[in-house]
């Protein structure tokens, strides 16, 4: 199945990403060995230009891995007609068991990509650099992720047979896939809307309480984690039924669908930009000690968790026009 | 936030007219990029368009089709073979058809003989399809005569010509009488070439081609879903070998791309050092590169996309359409049926933004490190 024009693209792109990294590792191990911002050789000169390329590249594998992340899902969705018993993404995800792990890997790369464009971010405007080894060091961390990450997907794709006609006696040796089942245990609406609510209000009160006063950057950090999982289990265990108006639908994925008015990007890109705005606000925290920092980090984070707040609320106001607009009842009055 | 946003404006801007005085250069590289596209963009939408038809074509046919074997080939049914098939849940309608291939000699083509199932057309009359009346000069109340495989000469009244809408899936067909089709071919009496059985429920389909297997093991069914499945993959797959052909070009253009952005001339190098001594980071000739990147690659890509689609659907994909259409001697002539993917639009990003985005990377730092002195020393 690898002469699927998707599939060919995605490949491409992880690819490239990895290479990028690869061919700077050796760099960053140069830079946190001879790094020395109070030298002026000619080699310190060097490296200070270097940093400008790194930080281009990861910017650019962050875009990247965002767009394959909605790329994958994208494809995952319009090849469901090629498996027997698969409807939608999900469907085909299930496939194989490399499907689902390749998308959490693809999302978790963007959250961690985020995270380390941030202390980049607050690194750069210091007239220091004193961040520097650290940003390296991470930067080195992420390079295996991403190759795992581009390993499990070309597994994924590569493992991927069609069940087309056969010679021998057409349908009935593609077996429809029982993995269906698998189509989310999700939660009793009841505690999932509390949980929902619950885990929003939460992470909108942590965020703008950051914002407002700049107290509490972890807290945005774990409220911001919390909210994306609450999020997610919130739009299959009931937001997903409203958008239906079936009350045992729950893909996440069908709601991406024009059949559906692509109402699940409103639903997701508020989200994932507040989560990603929200772990990043606490990844710089640890920072705001270093004496060049003081007065920047409190500021991007502050900027930060102001997205991160933002971005919740619109989640959650959006989750509720869905809900009441829809015409299924769920809950009785 | 606002003053970001001129910030970016006024970058833009300087950008265009800094991007205006290369113009041969620029318009050069933008040339180069908006032909990928437009090649790429054919491609996808050509392949899609046919998926599309494909999918429209089949909507109408039967849920399940058995064929019978004899020795893994394909047989004609016998008498006594659907009463077989007995009563199975779910299936609303099941009926013998009779169709089979003629080869005419005159236009070395082959024809679609078929019975229609509502015995709509009158004995010693045919109704033919729109390739046929091209090829052969045909019109309503014409006479044709051929040759069967038995040597005799039958003769038919063509009584209509089927419309051109239905061009696709009718080109070649030729509808006659049932007694006309058994007594041309010397079809045996009670036989039929295969039965079509409709389904009403999608998720019954299954459950009837296994009972079907069952109670027939010498039988095969064919499910709708199947053909789609592999209509669909069989065009992927083209479309994926032609994309994968033409991934040199993407990688000559990639190259191209990294040649015109690294082969700084000595005028864009002093511009570049002139702009850093009067103050301009690093960051900002990246940004302004940035932009220059982003203008050409939208600007080709909407070039590119909008050829490609006159392409196609006005003039029938004309540079593409022998590697992706397949081939026949009286092949359909249709017109495809505009239609845009999501999936597709962004599948071409990734095919051409992508690499050229990648390419210039490297270059475009090397060119915003350039040192002020050093350049206007030299």
């Amino acid at each position: 199945m690898i002469f699927q024009p998707a599939i060919i693209a995605l490949l491409l792109s992880s690819a490239i990403c990895v290479l990028a990294l690869a061919l700077i590792a050796p760099f960053a191990f140069e830079v946190i060995r001879r790094w020395d911002i109070k030298s002026g050789s000619e080699r310190q000169l060097q490296l200070e230009r270097r940093t400008y390329l790194f930080s281009m590249l990861l910017a650019f594998v962050l875009v990247a891995q965002l767009a394959s992340v909605l790329l994958f899902v994208f494809n995952a969705e319009k090849m469901s007609g090629m498996f027997v018993g698969a409807m939608c993404a999900v469907g085909t995800l299930n496939v194989n068991p490399y499907g689902f792990p390749a998308l959490n890997a693809k999302i978790a790369l963007f959250f961690l990509a985020a995270m380390w464009l941030a202390i980049n971010h607050v690194d750069s405007r210091a007239r220091d650099y004193p961040l520097v080894r650290i940003k390296y060091a991470l930067l080195l961390l992420l390079a295996p992720l991403l190759a795992v990450a581009a390993w499990t997907e070309a597994q994924f794709f590569v493992n991927l047979q069609a069940d087309v006609i056969t010679s021998c006696c057409g349908s009935l040796f593609s077996e429809g896939s029982k993995t269906l089942v698998a189509e989310a245990s999700a939660l009793e609406p009841v505690p999932a809307m509390l949980l929902f609510y619950g885990a929003m209000g939460l992470a909108i009160g942590m965020s703008s309480f950051h914002w407002a006063y700049g107290r509490g950057g972890y807290g945005v950090a774990v409220a911001a984690a919390l909210g994306f999982a609450a999020g997610i289990s919130g739009i299959l265990s009931f937001i997903s039924l409203y958008i239906y108006e079936h009350p045992h639908h729950h893909c996440p994925f069908c709601v991406l669908k024009p059949e559906y008015g692509y109402q699940g990007y409103a639903l997701y890109l508020p989200l994932f930009v507040a989560t990603a705005a929200g772990l990043a606000a606490g990844a710089i925290r640890p920072f705001a000690g270093v004496a060049s920092l003081t007065a920047i980090v409190p500021d991007v984070s502050r900027r930060l968790a102001s997205i991160a707040s933002i971005g919740f609320l619109l989640t959650a106001a959006v989750a509720t026009a869905m809900i009441l607009r829809s015409n299924l009842v769920l809950l009785d009055h | 936030m606002k003053l970001w946003f001129e910030k970016q404006r006024y970058l833009i801007d300087f950008t265009l007219a800094s991007m205006a005085r290369r113009k041969a250069r620029n318009l050069g590289l933008l040339g180069v990029y908006t032909v990928l596209v437009f090649v790429l963009a054919s491609v996808a939408l050509y392949t899609h368009a046919l998926r599309v038809e494909a999918a429209k074509v089949l909507a109408a046919s039967p849920e399940v089709i058995l064929q019978r074997l004899v020795a893994g080939r394909h047989d004609l049914i016998p008498p006594g073979y659907l009463e077989k098939v007995g009563r199975i849940r779910g299936v609303q309608k099941k009926e013998g058809r009779l169709w089979g291939y003629y080869y005419d000699a005159v236009v070395k083509a082959n024809y679609t003989f078929m019975v229609p199932n509502d015995a709509s057309i009158a004995k010693g009359e045919i109704v033919v399809g729109p390739a046929l009346e091209r090829s052969r000069g045909l019109a309503a109340g014409n006479g044709i005569s051929f040759r069967s495989y038995s040597g005799k000469l039958h003769t038919f009244i063509v009584a209509s010509v089927l419309p051109q809408a239905s061009e696709i899936a009718s080109a070649d067909l030729v509808l006659m009488h049932e007694e006309d089709f058994r007594a041309f071919f010397d079809y045996p009496v009670g036989h039929y070439t295969d039965i079509a059985l409709s389904v009403a429920n999608p998720l019954e389909v299954r459950n009837v081609a296994l009972k079907l297997a069952a109670a027939l093991p010498d039988s095969r069914p064919i499910l709708r879903d199947e053909v789609l499945r592999t209509y669909a993959s069989i065009f992927d797959w083209r479309e994926g070998i032609v994309l994968a052909l033409l991934s040199a070009a993407i990688l000559a253009f990639g190259i191209l791309a990294w040649e015109k952005a690294s082969g700084l001339s000595a005028d864009e190098k002093r511009e570049i050092g002139i702009l850093k001594a009067i103050g301009w980071e690093t960051g900002d000739i990246i940004k302004m590169k940035f932009w220059e990147g982003l203008l050409i690659s939208l600007t080709a890509f909407l070039a590119g996309f909008v050829a490609a689609y006159l392409h196609v659907f006005y003039f029938a994909a004309t540079l593409f359409e022998p590697v992706l259409k397949g081939w026949a001697v009286l092949y359909p002539e249709f017109r495809l049926t505009p239609h845009i993917d999501g999936l597709q639009v962004a599948t071409l990003f990734f095919f051409t933004v992508f690499p050229y985005a990648a390419a210039v990377l490297a270059p475009i730092w090397k060119a915003a490190i350039t040192d002020p002195d050093a350049v206007m020393r030299g």
